[in-house]
């Protein structure tokens, strides 16, 4: 999966890393940000229910074209 | 929308605190959008479809600046009140993003979870003074009020020992009665946090307001007036909404014994349980917003200077999102409810209420397990509709 955060738009709502902590989390400024490591979501089946959350709609999942 | 009855006046007061007024019963066979008339005549849209509400609530062409000519009122005291000057809620981008970004960094969901030590001690003081007491008591002033409020000094550095103050002008603020003493109430605050703020400009301490006012630039977006009506509106959104969930939260569990049973056998459940009294509580009900373009949605045109309100508590019980909306259920997923709002807008506060309601909820019940109504259920008064919905008064046993 690719996971694409528009720092611009997010709001800091923090409602992706409440969704899939173990995806998303939030930096010191309340940006959303990848858990090192899980960049291309790790496999969570929460993945497409964290973007949904999101207020602003900042997260974009797509299918990665190999 | 092609009937010609009259439509459905908003806002009603409801008639059992958990569910939406009885009035707004015809609003749901009008899913997605519908018309309404406000306290003055004036019509406006209401949404109440889920769908449509997430999309609206982040279409930028809906405006929250309270300013504009012909921004929606729902009631006269909101209408007399010109020159609203509110900060975060009250404004559009860009300036909204510059406020929130000063702050969000202090509402994460991390500092939320860092704070959860500090509100268990809050909580546990206020049951072990209020046990001390003995009952019967009223939660509101003993629990629900304080636990938020006290939750919130600490977090801004604004000293609690001023409670008094601040919660009868919040009060004022939010439900008048008259547009009088919504600005006298305003007025107050704003004398008392420029004093604050003046304060902590000599002499700083450890809360966020500290951090605002030395991190703030002299040249930077936020000047004293700035600061001043960011720490009003964060002072009062911080301590009101969550007392009514509390308040509100512990009525609607002492009415649904089978759901509090299921609640104490499984503690696991507590955040689902929040989550969905949040979806059936609905206690922000009606969002304000006016179109500054024409929007076409759901096969309407909403024209630009047209009035838009969002009924959360109708949207929050679509039958297409939430199967028997009715019926409380912690095992339904409430996930993507509106009770925070969404869009730009969305409770800034929403993790760290999550938190509050959390703990409070679990550790009342736990601490009491015989806590019960003193007085008919029917009795107990609670707030009227045109504003913040909770109880009144709790008057509880135990």
């Amino acid at each position: 999966m690719r996971i694409d955060i528009d720092k611009d738009v997010c709001i800091g709502a923090g409602q992706c890393a409440l969704t899939a902590p173990d995806v998303f989390t939030q930096d010191d400024d309340g940006y959303s940000t990848l858990l090192p490591g899980r960049e291309d979501g790790g496999g969570s089946p929460l993945l497409r229910e964290a973007a949904r959350a999101c207020p602003v709609s900042a997260i974009t999942v797509s299918e990665t074209v190999s | 929308m092609t009937d010609t009855t009259a439509p459905v006046a908003f806002p009603q007061s409801r008639t059992c605190p958990f569910h939406p007024p009885a009035g707004y019963e015809p609003l749901r066979a009008e899913r997605p959008l519908t018309r309404i008339t406000l306290f003055d005549g004036r019509e406006a849209w209401l949404v109440t479809g889920h769908a449509t509400a997430r999309a609206l609530l982040a279409d930028p062409r809906l405006s929250s600046n309270r300013d504009r000519p012909g921004f929606p009122a729902p009631t006269a005291r909101f209408a007399g009140v010109r020159n609203r000057r509110t900060a975060l809620l009250g404004v559009d981008d860009p300036e909204h993003r510059a406020q929130r970004r000063m702050v969000a960094g202090d509402f994460t969901l991390k500092r939320a979870v860092e704070l959860r030590p500090r509100i268990q001690r809050i909580v546990d003081e206020r049951l072990d003074a209020m046990i001390a007491q003995g009952p019967p008591t009223d939660l509101v002033s003993a629990f629900a009020l304080p636990v938020p409020s006290m939750v919130i000094c600490a977090l801004l550095g604004v000293p609690y020992a001023d409670h008094d103050f601040f919660e009868t002008q919040s009060r004022r603020l939010l439900r008048g009665p008259e547009t009088a003493d919504v600005l006298d109430a305003r007025g107050r605050l704003e004398a008392y946090f420029g004093e604050l703020i003046d304060r902590k400009r000599k002499a700083p301490g450890t809360g966020l307001l500290d951090d605002l006012v030395h991190r703030q630039p002299s040249d930077g977006p936020l000047d004293r007036e700035g600061l001043i009506a960011l720490a009003l509106i964060l002072l009062v959104a911080g301590h009101e909404t969550t007392a009514n969930m509390i308040s509100l939260g512990t009525f609607t569990l002492l009415q649904h014994p089978e759901r509090l049973a299921e609640l104490r056998a499984d503690p696991e459940l507590v955040p689902a349980a929040v989550e969905e009294l949040m979806r059936m509580l609905s206690i922000a009900d009606g969002l304000l917003r006016l179109a500054v373009e024409d929007i076409e949605v759901a096969g309407t045109t909403i024209r630009k200077g047209d009035g838009v309100v969002f009924a959360t508590s109708v949207i929050n019980r679509d039958e297409s999102v939430y199967p028997e909306p009715d019926t409380l259920d912690w095992n339904r997923p409430a996930r993507h409810h509106v009770a925070f709002g969404f869009g730009i807008h969305q409770c800034l506060g929403q993790n760290l209420a999550r938190a509050e309601l959390e703990i409070a909820l679990r550790t009342l019940f736990d601490r009491l397990p015989t806590l019960r109504l003193a007085a008919p259920a029917e009795e107990i008064p609670f707030k009227p509709g045109d504003t913040i919905q909770g109880m009144l008064e709790l008057p509880v046993s135990w």
